[in-house]
Formats: C-alpha cells, structure tokens, sequence
C-alpha cells in the first residue's frame, strides 16, 4: 500500500471541496476550506517521509547517525500552517462583515446585491 | 445555479480531480523511500551554518525571503481584519457589564498556568534554531497565554495587559526589523537576506546559526502581536461593540 497515503491527502482535500459547495453556511465553509488545507499538508508531510526515520533537529542527535525526514516540506507546511491560519481570521471577519449587513450568513440568500 | 446543478458539477468535477490524482499518486516515488535530494541538501547547508533545527535554517536563512512574502501575508492580512473589524458609523462601543462570576478552580489554574504558558512561548521562541518550534509556533503560544487571563479574570484584566496599540505597534516593528536584517546583509556586501553576515557561532548555542536567531526573533514578535491583535478585534465584536438604536 505504496499510495495509500498520498490517497488519504487527496480524499481530504475532496472532503474539505464537497462541504465547500454544499455549505448552507458561511462560518461552515470556512472550516471546510482549513480542511482542503489539511489535506495539503498530509500531502507535504507524505512526500518527506523517511522510514525509521527521526525529526531533523540535531540538538540531541548526532548528524549522520539516523536518516531524517525531509525538512523542506515541512518547513512548507510550516509555512502553509501560519498562512492559513491569518487567512481564516480574514474570512471570518469578512462573514461577520456579511453577517451585519445582510442579517444571514447562508451564501444561498447571498445572490443579490445590496449597498 | 440551483443545488442540483452544482452538485452535478461538482461530481464531475471531483471525479476528474480524484482520477488525475490517484494517476499522479501511482507515479510518484514511493511512500517512505530513501530518496530525499532536498532534505539531504538541506540538512548539509544547516549543518554547514551551524543551525541545529533545520526547519528553522529553511525557513530563516535557505528560504529566508520565501519567508519575508509569508510574513506579508500574515501582516496584511491583520490589517484587513482591523479594518473589516472597526467600529462603524452605526455601532457604538458599551462597556461590558460587570464581570461575570468565575469558578475558583478556573480562575486559580488559569492564573498559574499563564505565567507558564507565557514562558513556554518565550523559550519556544528563544530556541527556535536549536530545538522543534521556532518564531510562529513560540508566538503563538505566547500571544494565547495573554488570553488566559480572559478565561481566569474577565475581560476589563486582559484589556489592562493588553494595550492593542502596542501590540499594533509591535507587529509593524517586528516585519520591518526582518526587511533591516536582509537589509544588513546588502550594507555587508553580500545578497538580500543571505546569512553570511553574522559568525556562524558554536554548534547547538543559543547564539548560534548566524542571522537565523535574528529572523526567527523577529517572526516570533510579529505572530504573538498579530494574534493578541486578531483575537482583540474578534472579542470586541463579541463583548464591546452593539449595533446603534438607530438601525
């Protein structure tokens, strides 16, 4: 079961898609697009796995003695991780925006414009 | 588009996605292989800086401008949420009313495990280069820690140690100061951002990796002011601000 985890990303990312369209709710689809977000970083984290291998820090190991996974794609995870996290704030202050404007925060009643 | 239709579209849709990933999937190298050109070249480059964490060498010294675009990411995107979060021409703020009761054991473990959890965050930070954790995990932690004293106190005590505007302040100070570091390193004759301006220091000291500590300090400051900043935005919506009578 080589693919299996690369399947187990993909199957994620899907999940987090098919809530995104279906939502009735703003705060809903937010949370459905941290989870197309986690299913990218099981992705990262999949392709830098390393068997019988440790965390690349070396404070406490000898270099050399143990593989390590690899530390770009975690290093991009990282990265992906605070990003998303900012990005989440933003959207959910935009749905407290809509929220107040509009009195709903279901994107179905959302269609018309409104000043 | 109705429901129906955009479920349809979506069927299709995920379908082909899934179908040209699960082709890509079967093509990639194995899971858990040994083959790992970057990470290999990676952890040379760290070890070669003297940064024990390689994560921290990636992202603070390898990848270093990557980072500074991350930054302005998380900057801007404070800025939209304090502008999307502002008090409008229709709204006024109320005092909150008077503190809720909090149960003792609450009020006394949130109290002890604040001065812990602020701790935490600091050395997390401090040991960024050397230890896992670093500028954006330690920040978080102790821009969170502040918020204990929401749960413990009530929110009159967070806003005394919290003045937003310090903290505004604070997070415009920290994202120049990483652009003054890769800035050092033009005046040093070298290339934006590149670590070569700074000795290298000792293997696994504090003081070590160069300009990774500098960086990693900086990232620290920025994510634990961008948060007291967000989460203040997000509670004052929630504690302060009501709609006006005139609506």
């Amino acid at each position: 079961m080589d693919v299996f985890p690369y399947l187990v990303a993909g199957w994620v990312f899907l999940a987090g898609c098919y809530g995104l369209a279906t939502s009735r709710n703003l705060i809903h689809a937010v949370g459905c697009l941290s989870v197309c977000q986690a299913g990218t970083y099981v992705l990262l984290l999949t392709v830098g796995y390393r068997d019988g291998a440790t965390a690349p820090v070396f404070s406490d190991l000898k270099p050399g003695s143990r593989p390590v996974v690899d530390p770009v794609v975690q290093a991009l995870t990282l990265t992906d991780v605070v990003v998303g996290a900012t990005v989440t704030a933003l959207l959910l202050a935009l749905v407290v925006q809509i929220s107040k404007r509009h009195g709903t925060v279901d994107p179905d009643e959302l269609s018309e414009l409104r000043g | 588009m109705s429901r129906r239709v955009r479920l349809w579209l979506l069927a299709v849709g995920g379908a082909g996605l899934a179908t040209l990933f699960v082709a890509a999937a079967l093509d990639l190298p194995a899971f858990g292989g040994d083959r790992h050109p970057y990470g290999d070249r990676a952890v040379h480059a760290s070890l070669a800086r003297h940064t024990a964490n390689v994560i921290a060498s990636v992202n603070f010294d390898q990848r270093a401008f990557d980072t500074l675009g991350e930054m302005t990411i998380l900057f801007a995107a404070v800025i939209g949420c304090v502008i999307l979060l502002r008090q409008t021409r229709d709204e006024h703020r109320d005092r909150p009313a008077a503190p809720e009761k909090v149960a003792r054991p609450v009020r006394r473990h949130a109290l002890l495990v604040l001065p812990v959890a602020l701790l935490t965050g600091l050395y997390v930070i401090a040991h960024g280069q050397l230890s896992p954790g670093g500028g954006f995990q330690g920040g978080v932690v102790a821009a969170t820690s502040l918020h204990l004293l929401y749960l413990g106190a009530d929110y009159r005590a967070l806003e005394r140690v919290r003045p937003v505007g310090l903290y505004e302040t604070g997070d415009a100070i920290a994202t120049s100061a990483y652009v003054v570091t890769g800035l050092a390193g033009l005046i040093g004759g070298t290339a934006f951002l590149a670590n070569t301006v700074l000795p290298y220091g000792t293997f696994n000291t504090l003081s070590s990796g160069g300009t990774v500590p500098l960086l990693n300090a900086a990232v620290g400051m920025e994510v634990a002011c961008a948060v007291v900043v967000l989460l203040a935005r997000f509670l004052d919506q929630a504690v302060e601000i009501e709609e006006g009578n005139g609506k």
